[in-house]
């Protein structure tokens, strides 16, 4: 007998009808007969050898049964990947993910096109703000059609929210790596800020929804840091290394604020 | 005991039954709201001190539009936090702060506005909606072949959402919606777009689903819930203003009221007030 199935005894008793077996036996041998798959085939060789009235009307429901199920839809077996990957991220927020690499890959290009114009990287200003566009697509009662199933949900909320964050950040931050590696900027330079961005879009969300959080904090970012540096031509201070505890402290501050208000995630208006 | 124990993934032993499912119920309405207040926007409460009890059955919300059944129907699903009062689903309050998640899960949602994605087939969009709802993995696939065919889609369950007619699609939404086996269901206008036969049917499914489940299934059309409810809440302005059975709605309306039926009767009777003129909508 092994260990993880049923003895011989015991489904021969079970064949004969478990007359000859205690009541918890006979519950636990057909608990047990629901998901095993070798003990069922030992069942119905049981059932072949020791009991051939319950074989025939075995056969007779199946007779019974076959023109039936031939005639029945079978499920296919094949899953398209876009289901799986509907888990990470919904199908509305693959063009905006599309739309993120092709800038970064656009922005890329002006840098190496317009190299000699100064020391300011357009990888460097655009990074913080372009998986803030994929996280608001992520959380949008515009975009995504079934927001409102979603937000009732047992799995919405926070748990969600990261899910589709992270997913965002998978396909951003590689090609934004290529564009940092590109054009010589330092990854922690970069990577720091989008990152904060990324937590403040989410702990402003809970309070103002997500989409409007990522369009407030753009048009900061475009007023605060992109036109100071466009207009002066040089790195604001925000951009450089000396600026990079300020954006640890706001990431951690974003987190931390998503954290503690976690439960606002589960309803709606996270979905502005 | 000669059962083994479980060691593996390929033969794990369950228990025919889980003690959640033997546990004695620890309350004693499915639904139970008292003084509950929502707002909606900046001023308007939309519900508007409600005090209510709902146990299993198929319960009718009916009312005019912008009575607040919606806000209400959503409140009940916990998207909504309520402003002021008290609301206890399953006996557990779900006014605070919380994600909910064990509520949630005996919970299901038709919202009115019903969203879908148009490149997913049926199954594999009520097979999203169960992984959403946290149904065990194993038994994703038999319960989204279970819902189909209650709906009467399994003919059509591999076809692309975008292919389906109106009714099809709002079919798809109860499915999507039972596919849980909720002890709680809101089905916010679920007959909306469904012919007169798929509306047949549907009040069969509800009847039958009424023997288990509370059922709340808001409405504008007054023979939906003749037909298929035990009983009705009459809603207006964000307050409950009947309860009963339909019959007895039936019987407060006279033949001055306007309706063609009786409980068209009955709802004007409690609805209309008498400075209101004809033609006014």
């Amino acid at each position: 007998m092994s260990a993880e199935h049923a003895s011989k005894r015991i489904i021969e008793g079970y064949v004969r009808g478990g007359a000859d077996l205690s009541a918890d036996e006979v519950w636990a041998v057909e608990a047990h007969l629901e998901t095993c798959r070798v003990c069922r085939d030992g069942l119905s060789a049981a059932v072949d050898a020791g009991a051939p009235e319950v074989a025939r009307l075995v056969d007779t429901v199946w007779s019974g049964l076959e023109p039936r199920l031939a005639v029945t839809a079978t499920m296919p077996r094949r899953r398209r990947w876009s289901a799986r990957l509907s888990r990470w991220m919904t199908p509305t927020m693959v063009p905006w993910l599309a739309m993120a690499v092709g800038v970064t890959l656009l922005t890329l290009l002006l840098d190496r096109v317009y190299a000699g114009s100064g020391e300011v990287s357009l990888v460097l200003l655009l990074a913080p703000v372009l998986p803030v566009l994929g996280v608001a697509a992520s959380w949008s009662r515009g975009l995504d059609p079934a927001y409102e199933l979603t937000a009732s949900a047992p799995r919405s909320g926070l748990h969600l929210v990261l899910r589709r964050t992270a997913s965002v950040l998978a396909v951003v931050v590689p090609a934004l790596l290529v564009g940092g590696w590109a054009t010589g900027v330092m990854v922690v330079q970069w990577l720091l800020p989008c990152l904060a961005f990324t937590a403040t879009t989410l702990a402003l969300g809970g309070v103002i929804g997500v989409t409007r959080a990522a369009f407030v904090l753009a048009a900061v970012w475009a007023a605060v840091v992109v036109a100071p540096t466009v207009v002066t031509s040089r790195t604001t201070f925000a951009l450089q290394t000396d600026g990079l505890p300020a954006w640890g402290l706001i990431l951690a501050l974003g987190l931390a604020v998503v954290t503690a208000r976690r439960g606002a995630y589960t309803l709606l208006g996270a979905h502005r | 005991m000669t059962l083994g124990k479980n060691t593996g993934e390929e033969h794990p032993m369950t228990s025919a039954v889980s003690t959640a499912d033997i546990a004695p119920t620890a309350y004693a309405w499915e639904i139970r709201a008292a003084g509950l207040k929502v707002r909606v926007g900046r001023k308007r409460m939309a519900v508007d001190g409600l005090d209510l009890s709902l146990g299993i059955g198929v319960h009718g919300l009916l009312g005019p539009n912008g009575a607040g059944k919606t806000t209400l129907i959503r409140t009940l699903a916990t998207v909504l936090r309520p402003t002021e009062g008290s609301l206890e689903l399953f006996g557990e309050s779900v006014g605070g702060m919380g994600e909910h998640r064990a509520v949630r899960r005996r919970i299901g949602y038709l919202p009115q506005e019903f969203g879908y994605y148009k490149r997913f087939t049926v199954r594999e969009f009520v097979e999203y909606m169960a992984w959403l709802k946290e149904v065990p993995k194993a038994s994703i696939p038999a319960a989204v072949q279970r819902a189909v065919e209650r709906v009467g889609l399994a003919d059509r369950a591999d076809e692309r959402m975008k292919a389906l007619s109106g009714g099809m699609v709002r079919r798809v939404g109860i499915a999507q919606a039972i596919v849980n086996d909720p002890t709680i269901l809101l089905l916010d206008e679920p007959t909306v777009g469904l012919d007169p036969a798929q509306r047949m049917r549907f009040r069969e499914l509800l009847q039958e689903l009424g023997t288990d489940t509370c059922v709340l299934v808001s409405t504008h059309l007054v023979e939906d819930v003749a037909a298929a409810c035990t009983d009705v809440l009459l809603f207006a302005e964000g307050r409950l203003v009947f309860k009963g059975p339909p019959d007895e709605l039936a019987s407060v309306g006279g033949p001055e009221h306007e309706g063609d039926s009786p409980l068209e009767r009955g709802y004007s009777a409690l609805l209309l007030n008498p400075e209101q003129t004809r033609g006014t909508w």
